[in-house]
């Protein structure tokens, strides 16, 4: 019984967590363009590095 | 001025530009690098779901500025009217309602299993009241689209979907915290959550497929393009936007121009092309003192036009009204899933009265017999029928769309699988709607000659010229070298070819004397003229495309505003007969006459004449390269020159229903089963979220099957055809 009161509030915590990272990407824009961000992993950075 | 760009606070000025070329990793590169080496930008940073780049850059460049440079890199844009308003996504307001109902469902079930696997006493209690208290917020939170779209309807005396969603999940929340409060034995939180997630995440795909539909056709439209060279009283020359045009200026159309305004010309004469808006292929004529249209295109000569006022007798306001009147008309469709759900809610919430009275009459307690009804109510909520339409729907675009068909409206399928005739405009969408040079023709010219021709063509931006260029280059041809090369405007090209030491020979590619048609005559000293007609082609596929429509039991027709001459024509060529010289009107009474014969009618144009037909159709399809208007119009935009898109669309829609009537079989399937359990008052809550999430995957597994819907079957007699 003990442990599950340990246990319980972990096992929210880290849900919580979580759902708090989601909301977060949300905001920050990091669903805007999924297709894009897909293929960026592809352009190859050769030249020096430009700031965005 | 930069009526394009806005200014953030740090001095620099931001601009958006659609790219529609755009669609891979090195495109999107190449456009950040080649805008980055411009002077004067900060920074390019693209879009590639959006087709757009947003720019930041010093205030005194200006959004042309950043089309050359894009236009030196090989990429055409244009410059996104209203930069600060961001494109409006259907998905992503359903993504935190998503994100929490996926976390509360998980860890109920989690506290769930618990009480499953037998947990008693206090340990039930604790767990019962944490569900309830995940539970609870979050089903008021994540329930909203539902319960918002259920209120909607009812308010209007109506029912959709939404309804028996909505009232299954309030009252088995409901049910649940009474329950939790008298520390009974069941909680439905994990169903109720459970119902919620699944529905949610059809209905976020179904929005994420919309999205992408609709930015790649808003990629299509032009969204500025149109402005004009105006010239001042003075006759100094200045660039005004379209919107900025006022009565009484005087633009000067260039050869190769679209007008952006109607108008009189006051000076110069000129042929016209008119196809976007009337349908008619060949040019018109139009000199001093005559009204030429917003939209048309200048083939020939430089004009000044004075714009006159767009008045309500206008041929544009004329379209503008008719599609007005039958995009009502078309509001009127009810969903599949609305309809099923107009016989399932009654049905179901009639079950579940009875339950209660039968377990009543059967001297059962009141709380006994109500919490029976109200599983029973819980267990028809149509978990798997409210995936059954959109998860199909979701998997058919997304094939439609590898096969290069845009699906922008959800009903589109769905309207398009009733379809038995079909009309098609001829103008750039049987043919490809822009003139290309007689292959005949240029086969039998020698070598040298097209040689010549092609390096006259790429000297000129006239249509003509470069429909030429294009058709030369496809064949391999390598340019002569010309030298002292002048472009007349309203003439030609003229140059002096050496292809010996010492002997140059003047040659040109100008306007012939006298042709009917479109033509350029080709001379070269010494030789005798060639005469080069140029025609509107079919496009590729076009008659196995027509063959495929007749198998699928679809009659043909074309719908034309064309003249009857090029319609004949064509007619032949295909094989169908056909309407010719009809305008925008005529085009809406054919197919409202056809409706009131009881058929279901396709329209695929591409016109700003064929809006209003577009419209009043049942479904309607159209080329990427439409107009504005054809493209707003249509539920489907095909983007490939293929005519195949067409059979294909159709039967893409045919297979998502058969998959979507498959669906509401499975899923009514497992209500038969479950409804005699839950009214004898066996189910709980673990049968009940066994029972919804199996039927659920069944739904969703059965209508993966559409990945392959645009699969085309065998045609033995269109390959014969092919092949002759």
């Amino acid at each position: 019984m003990t442990s599950l009161l340990v246990l319980i509030p972990i096992a929210l915590g880290l849900g919580l967590l979580g759902l708090a990272a989601f909301f977060w990407a949300l905001r920050g824009g990091q669903f805007d363009d999924l297709d894009g961000a897909a293929a960026r992993i592809l352009i190859e950075d050769d030249n020096e590095g430009r700031g965005d | 001025m930069n009526v394009h760009a806005r200014q953030p606070a740090d001095g620099l000025a931001e601009t958006v530009l659609i790219v529609p070329g755009m669609h891979c990793a090195g495109c999107m590169g190449k456009v950040e690098r080649g805008l980055a080496e411009v002077s004067g930008v900060d920074a390019a940073r693209v879009n590639l779901s959006a087709r757009q780049v947003t720019v930041r850059h010093r205030p005194d460049l200006t959004g042309r500025d950043l089309v050359a440079a894009l236009d030196a890199i090989g990429f055409e844009s244009q410059l996104r009217r209203g930069a600060l308003a961001k494109s409006e996504s259907a998905a992503r307001p359903l993504l935190a309602p998503l994100a929490v109902a996926g976390f509360a469902a998980m860890n109920v079930m989690l506290l769930s299993v618990g009480v499953w696997s037998g947990a008693e006493g206090a340990t039930r209690e604790l767990f019962h009241w944490l569900s309830a208290a995940i539970g609870i917020p979050a089903i008021a939170y994540a329930g909203q689209p539902f319960f918002r779209s259920a209120w909607g309807a009812l308010r209007r005396r109506r029912t959709n979907m939404d309804v028996p969603i909505s009232i299954g999940v309030l009252i088995a929340t409901g049910l649940s915290a009474y329950e939790v409060v008298v520390g009974g034995r069941h909680a439905w939180f994990d169903g109720a959550l459970m119902l919620l997630t699944f529905l949610l995440a059809g209905r976020v795909l179904d929005a994420m497929m919309r999205d992408r539909a609709r930015s790649g056709v808003d990629a299509l439209l032009s969204h500025v393009g149109h402005g004009a060279t105006v010239v001042a009283a003075d006759g100094t020359l200045g660039w005004q936007a379209t919107d900025a045009l006022a009565p009484g200026t005087v633009m000067r159309v260039a050869a190769g121009e679209r007008l952006a305004a109607d108008g009189v010309i006051v000076s110069g004469g000129s042929r016209f092309d008119q196809s976007l808006l009337t349908g008619e292929s060949a040019p018109v004529s139009a000199g001093n003192g005559d009204l030429v249209m917003a939209g048309t295109l200048n083939l020939d000569d430089p004009v000044d036009v004075r714009v006159v006022a767009a008045g309500e007798d206008t041929t544009v306001a004329e379209i503008a009204r008719l599609m007005q009147a039958s995009a009502q008309d078309r509001s009127k469709y009810v969903r599949i899933a609305d309809r099923a759900s107009r016989l399932y809610a009654p049905a179901v919430h009639t079950l579940a009265a009875l339950t209660l009275v039968g377990w009543l009459l059967a001297g059962a307690g009141l709380y006994k017999a109500l919490v029976i009804a109200v599983a029973v109510l819980i267990i028809t909520c149509p978990c798997a029928l409210g995936l059954a339409v959109p998860v199909a729907q979701v998997v058919a675009s997304g094939a439609l769309m590898r096969a290069g068909v845009m699906v922008k409206d959800g009903s589109a399928l769905e309207r398009m699988a009733t379809v038995d005739y079909a009309l098609l405009d001829k103008t750039g969408t049987l043919t490809l709607g822009s003139p290309a040079p007689d292959k005949a023709v240029l086969s039998a010219m020698p070598a040298h000659a097209r040689e010549v021709a092609l390096a006259l063509a790429s000297h000129s931006r006239h249509p003509i010229s470069r429909a030429l260029a294009a058709a030369l280059s496809a064949q391999g041809v390598k340019a002569a070298p010309l030298v002292d090369v002048t472009e007349r405007a309203g003439n030609g090209v003229f140059a002096t070819w050496t292809d010996r030491p010492g002997a140059p020979r003047a040659v040109s590619l100008r306007r012939p004397d006298a042709a009917s048609g479109i033509a350029v005559s080709l001379d070269i000293a010494g030789d005798p003229a060639w005469l080069i007609p140029l025609a509107d082609p079919l496009r590729p596929d076009a008659r196995e495309a027509l063959a495929r429509m007749k198998a699928l039991g679809i009659q043909c027709q074309i719908l034309s505003g064309d003249n009857a001459a090029a319609v004949r024509d064509v007619a032949r060529q295909t094989g169908l007969f056909g309407q010719a010289a009809a305008s925008p009107a005529d085009k809406q009474d054919a197919i409202a006459r056809l409706q009131a014969m009881g058929r279901s009618v396709l329209m695929a144009g591409d016109g700003l004449n064929d809006g209003p037909a577009l419209s009043k159709a049942d479904a309607s399809i159209a080329p990427g390269t439409a107009s504005d208007v054809g493209l707003q119009a249509s539920d489907l935009v095909f983007v490939q020159p293929s005519l195949l898109a067409v059979p294909r669309a159709v039967l893409a829609s045919r297979r998502t229903m058969r998959v979507v009537r498959q669906n509401f079989a499975l899923a009514i399937g497992y209500n038969v089963l479950a409804v005699p359990l839950a009214m004898a008052g066996f189910v709980t809550p673990m049968i009940a979220a066994i029972a919804m999430s199996v039927s659920s995957v069944i739904v969703i597994g059965n209508s993966l099957r559409l990945n392959r819907a645009t699969r085309l079957p065998r045609l033995a007699q269109a390959r014969g055809q092919k092949a002759a």
